[in-house]
């Protein structure tokens, strides 16, 4: 069987800091069907620098993005943010190649092209969900997540308060506005740790980082794990903790 | 040409600011409990109607079509306005708007004045204006009643006091001629009502700002919840309305798309309690003389802005404050000007006009671009794209010099070039020696602003691509 070719785009975040995810993925696209590639030349969308007011920097690499994917039948992120950067902004940006149209969140991925919910995952630990503002509001991926998380077998999804907040991420604002950022988080964390779920999942390591980063400082006991890292897990090929 | 007023003068930049404010209990209680109970019935509202979508395309392509008009319909108004016996005049900016209302109350003899809540006219600091030429200017809406006895700035466009509980309330009243004698809400009020209708039966003259401006009829809106606005506009005898010349809608028939857009987006009402609309002058009722203040102050260089144009569709309802997660933390004076907010946060620095200046320079900043905002606006502005674009506005304006702009130019030469790109990531693994027990709690700066209350992600040893080219490559 030939599936589609789908170029692996983890984003440099996750290329250099949860290379576990990245691991996911291709295990999971590829137990779909997928003929999965990385093409190594990738670096990063330009997203923090257009965020932060550097457009100009942003264009060249908006540019070398539209020529490593172009040919790919689909790019797949996990990540709402980076994969709405490239969709929305790169138009505005460069003219682009058709890997730019066809660049996918994994969750719109797997329902909208691939068509499928039930990925076969297993994943026994009691879960909740943030919605990251990006893949929302940007991307519209709407309860897609929530669907793909619902057919995981083992998995107690249990619903987020006041989920649709944001976590107070939002790039360089991190940094520039730590105080009211912080502010932030402590509410996602409050949220968060009221479910009494053991792992808190999003479609987006940055926004995993920022929250699992807090939870991680009280000792909260509650781990951030990426929305691919459960639906790669199964029977066979459980999810493991890295330390 | 005097400093814009619509950024206080003195306000510390937006993070400073914001480190204040985040540490008010008062402040985050109510705003925590306004913005959450406000949120949740502005859905409400907004799910009775079928056609909002489309309500809110009409009212993007109503305000699109003024800006592109602009001209033309404000010399209709004009006209309009002319022909029914008001009085028009044109004011350039702040300055030259506050010295026509001046003259136009120093004609009427008059040493105090009643004014409906407006943002335009606190916009241009009318009040201290009148104020340095020896007219009191009196708010009547309860909250701007709170904020001017209490010496204090507006936190919120619709809810100015929403900074302030019922016991401060309590403690400002008590210099009326009849104070409350408790923080019972309706002794609060009741103890206003008593100060402001002595002000509505004495006033000569009222000042008002207005919401819409029809240029077919020279027709002039103004929607408000209290009564203390309609008091305003019949009781005196002189009328005068500062409006920015964004507010022009051309027909009649646009009223019922923003009637319908903004109670709903606003207080969460279907329609405002008072809605106020006149026409020039009716003798024998109402005002018998009526002056309307066209005030430009920022908006057409701002208009020339084609991203940044959009910010002038606003209706200054507050739906986009109510919903902001930054907001809803640092409250309304923290960002420095009458416009608090994500509408703020993109449309002050622009009336202002000058990007240099640091603390409007980081209004721009003042989100985490969640969308929220932008998801909520009746008229659809793009408020995240337009904060983009005014940080970008904002680093040209620094030059390339500055710590942030060198690191980025690097970053961006880094990302360059795969070889580069891989050098860094193997140098940014070797950070996982500082880490102890998994965890990475300390960074130097500017890492430390991450790690000051967050743990940091230890990068690991092999990145991901190293992991491919090992196993597929």
């Amino acid at each position: 069987m030939s599936g589609p070719r789908v170029a692996l785009f983890p984003t440099c975040l996750t290329d250099t800091a949860f290379p576990e995810t990245g691991k996911a993925m291709v295990r999971l696209l590829e137990r779909l069907g997928c003929d999965v590639d990385f093409p190594l030349d990738q670096t990063c969308c330009g997203q923090m620098h257009f965020n932060t007011g550097y457009a100009e920097l942003a264009r060249p690499m908006a540019r070398a993005y539209a020529d490593v994917f172009d040919g790919y039948d689909y790019v797949v992120a996990p990540s709402g943010s980076c994969a709405g950067m490239v969709r929305e902004i790169h138009p505005t940006l460069c003219p682009t190649s058709p890997a730019v149209e066809r660049t996918y969140e994994l969750s719109e991925f797997l329902v909208d092209v691939l068509g499928v919910v039930d990925v076969g995952a297993h994943f026994p630990h009691r879960v909740t969900y943030h919605p990251t503002c990006h893949s929302l509001r940007m991307l519209g991926v709407g309860d897609k997540p929530l669907s793909l998380l619902r057919a995981v077998s083992g998995l107690e999804l249990v619903p987020l308060p006041q989920a649709e907040q944001c976590c107070g991420f939002g790039g360089t604002f991190a940094l520039k506005n730590a105080e009211t950022s912080t502010a932030m988080l402590a509410d996602k964390m409050r949220c968060v740790q009221d479910t009494g779920a053991q792992v808190v999942t999003a479609g987006d390591n940055s926004c995993l980082m920022q929250i699992g980063g807090g939870l991680s400082r009280l000792q909260a006991g509650v781990r951030p794990v990426h929305l691919a890292e459960i639906l790669a897990s199964t029977q066979e090929e459980p999810w493991v903790a890295t330390p | 040409m005097g400093r814009n007023p619509v950024t206080w003068l003195g306000s510390p930049t937006f993070p400073d600011a914001a480190r204040r404010s985040l540490g008010d209990t008062q402040l985050r209680g109510n705003l925590r409990k306004a913005t959450t109970t406000i949120r949740g019935k502005r859905e409400s509202a907004v799910a009775e109607l079928d056609d909002w979508e489309q309500l809110r395309r009409a009212g993007e392509a109503v305000k699109d079509d003024v800006l592109a008009n602009l001209d033309t319909y404000l010399e209709r108004l004009e006209a309009a306005v002319s022909e029914r016996g008001g009085v028009v005049h044109w004011a350039r900016d702040a300055e030259e708007a506050n010295r026509i209302v001046l003259d136009l109350v120093r004609q009427e003899d008059a040493d105090e004045v009643v004014k409906v809540k407006s943002m335009a006219t606190a916009e241009i600091g009318l009040n201290e204006a009148l104020a340095d030429g020896g007219v009191d200017a009196i708010e009547t809406d309860l909250a701007e009643v709170i904020v001017q006895l209490g010496e204090d700035r507006p936190s919120h466009i619709l809810v100015p006091a929403i900074h302030r509980n019922r016991a401060e309330i309590k403690e400002i009243f008590a210099q009326m001629p009849d104070p409350p004698d408790s923080d019972d809400p309706r002794a609060l009020a009741e103890a206003a009502r008593k100060y402001l209708r002595r002000k509505f039966l004495s006033a000569k003259v009222a000042i008002s700002g207005a919401n819409f401006g029809v240029a077919d009829t020279g027709s002039i809106v103004v929607v408000e919840s209290e009564g203390n606005g309609r008091m305003c506009l019949t009781l005196p005898e002189t009328l005068i309305t500062v409006m920015g010349v964004e507010k022009v809608l051309p027909r009649w028939q646009d009223l019922e798309v923003f009637l319908q857009l903004l109670p709903r987006s606003s207080t969460a009402e279907r329609m405002n309690p008072y809605t106020s609309i006149w026409s020039g002058v009716t003798p024998g009722d109402g005002p018998q003389k009526f002056h309307l203040v066209l005030l430009d102050n920022g908006r057409t260089s701002t208009l020339a802005d084609e991203v940044g144009r959009q910010a002038l569709r606003c209706i200054r309802c507050s739906a986009c404050l109510n919903v902001c997660p930054v907001y809803e933390r640092t409250g309304g004076q923290a960002y420095g000007s009458v416009y608090p907010g994500p509408i703020g946060a993109i449309l002050a620095p622009q009336l202002a006009g000058d990007l240099h200046d640091e603390q409007a320079a980081s209004l721009p900043y003042a989100s985490s671009l969640c969308g929220a905002c932008y998801e909520v606006c009746p008229v659809r502005i793009n408020i995240p794209e337009v904060l983009t674009h005014l940080r970008a506005e904002v680093v040209e304006a620094k030059g390339k010099r500055t710590p942030e702009a060198m690191a980025m130019s690097a970053a961006a030469w880094v990302f360059g070039s795969r070889r580069r790109y891989e050098a860094a990531q193997k140098a940014g693994s070797l950070t996982r020696l500082l880490a102890r027990g998994g965890n990475l709690s300390s960074l130097p700066w500017p890492g430390s602003k991450w790690t000051d209350t967050r743990d940091a992600p230890v990068v690991p040893k092999e990145s991901f691509r190293t992991w491919w080219r090992r196993n597929r490559g």
